[in-house]
């Protein structure tokens, strides 16, 4: 159990009680940008998302095509492992299902391992990006999203620390185990439940 | 890559331990060092953190990352440095609040990416508080004897916001001003740019950028343009960890 610090009293607004996970707090129009990689120039014209691996049909969009996909928005709440949340942000982009759908993961599909076209990964349980609970988001707040927060495009997953919406993402690898991402390689939990503080191995 | 959390790794005991507030040092008029003694010590690398946990008396909890500035040296105490952010719910109430002999509760040493473990060379970029984490690696190196595999660069507006400036000056280290140089400064008052990281690049070393978002972009792409790979530039973006 925490024990009491000594002349500590907080001061968490009653309006947030029950909106933010355990241990977070409200950082309001600030959105903090928390990159462990040097921010790339990702080129539109050269820009692609695949889904490959265990499917039955390893698919590659272009800029142009996956926008041309049924679109699909998040209003929401995003929670960083750092331990800032941010509160009331919409994405507009894709609905990972849709990705999938035209894919097609192989019966023993249980994970994916999103990768981007930095060389940063992250993984998660297929049951964790499907039934519209991800997606790859280009806009924020009815604007193109920046490159320092992922632009063009980063995969959304708002219902587990933001470490798994991975930046500039170029695709997910379809695979019938788990594979542990940049970050679940260097310390940070598996899964990353906010409401769970999943934050570190062991959690 | 070594256990993220040395002291918590296989086993199941509360990752969280009391830690007791043994020295606390300005370091500049928005800055301080607490010097913390470990309950439960463990072995950090340098360039990993600790995570700081308040409590209030009705539960509420609210914690921060702090890159641990002293080098790993066996004992049982560690260091972290702490800017005073306006508004910061963890860092004033450090500032102003905590004194020589509280206990606060702490969990780490967190990271596995941002470490440097002492033998390869390495250019340490820093932007203000982002020394902190450099420092660890600098005291580490010439702790050790090593200090020919590191360059240090770091950047802050005026002499007034240099952490560790009775410590840091040597031979492997160049501070560059922003804002304001003192007289006898080697360089006018000015942006960090590429004549101030270009003799600092040893051959294969790897660079380690800590700062602000808008100086580590910066700084990484004064990097990429001197050549040196971007698989070799490990980047630190402080957030506003209040």
């Amino acid at each position: 159990m925490a024990k009491v610090t000594r002349g500590f009293f907080g001061r968490r607004r009653p309006a947030e009680e029950g909106r933010l996970p355990p241990g977070q707090y409200d950082v309001g129009d600030d959105w903090p940008v928390l990159t462990a990689e040097v921010t790339p120039q990702l080129d539109t014209a050269s820009w692609t998302f695949s889904v490959e691996g265990l499917v039955e049909q390893p698919t590659t969009w272009s800029w142009d095509e996956i926008r041309a996909l049924p679109p699909s928005t998040y209003n929401g709440d995003i929670h960083c492992v750092t331990t800032w949340s941010k509160l009331g942000i919409s994405f507009e982009g894709v609905a990972v299902d849709t990705l999938l759908l035209a894919a097609g993961p192989l019966p023993a599909a249980t994970h994916v391992l999103a990768f981007s076209h930095t060389g940063y990964t992250t993984n998660l349980p297929l049951a964790d990006v499907t039934g519209g609970r991800a997606w790859v988001a280009w806009e924020v707040d009815g604007s193109p999203l920046p490159v320092e927060h992922g632009g063009p495009a980063r995969l959304l997953v708002p219902h587990l620390y933001f470490w798994k919406s991975a930046k500039w993402v170029a695709g997910l690898h379809v695979l019938d185990h788990d594979e542990p991402g940049f970050w679940e390689r260097n310390g940070y939990h598996d899964r990353g439940d906010p409401w769970l503080e999943q934050r570190y191995q062991g959690d | 890559m070594a256990p993220p959390e040395a002291a918590g790794a296989g086993t199941r005991h509360d990752p969280w331990q009391t830690a007791t507030v043994v020295a606390i040092r300005d370091e500049t008029a928005r800055a301080k060092t607490f010097r913390l003694a470990l309950a439960r010590p463990a072995d950090h690398l340098a360039g990993q953190h600790y995570i700081i946990r308040l409590t209030a008396p009705n539960g509420y909890t609210a914690s921060r990352s702090y890159s641990v500035a002293s080098a790993p040296d066996g004992s049982a105490e560690i260091e972290v440095t702490v800017e005073r952010l306006v508004g910061g719910e963890v860092s004033t109430f450090l500032h102003d609040v905590v004194v020589v002999g509280d206990e606060i509760e702490v969990r780490g040493p967190i990271g596995g990416w941002f470490v440097w473990r002492g033998d390869t060379r390495a250019l340490l970029v820093g932007g203000g508080s982002g020394v902190v984490p450099l420092m660890a690696m600098l005291r580490l190196a010439r702790r050790t004897g090593q200090a020919g595999l590191v360059r240090l660069v770091v950047s802050v507006r005026s002499p007034n916001d240099l952490y560790y400036a009775h410590e840091l000056p040597g031979p492997e280290a160049r501070v560059v001003y922003s804002r304001r140089a003192p007289l006898d400064a080697e360089r006018p008052a000015g942006r960090i740019g590429r004549p101030d990281l270009e003799p600092a690049i040893l051959p294969d070393a790897t660079a380690y950028v800590c700062g602000s978002a808008g100086f580590a972009d910066a700084a990484s792409r004064l990097l990429v343009d001197l050549g040196v790979p971007v698989e070799r530039i490990r980047v630190e973006r402080f957030g506003p960890t209040g």
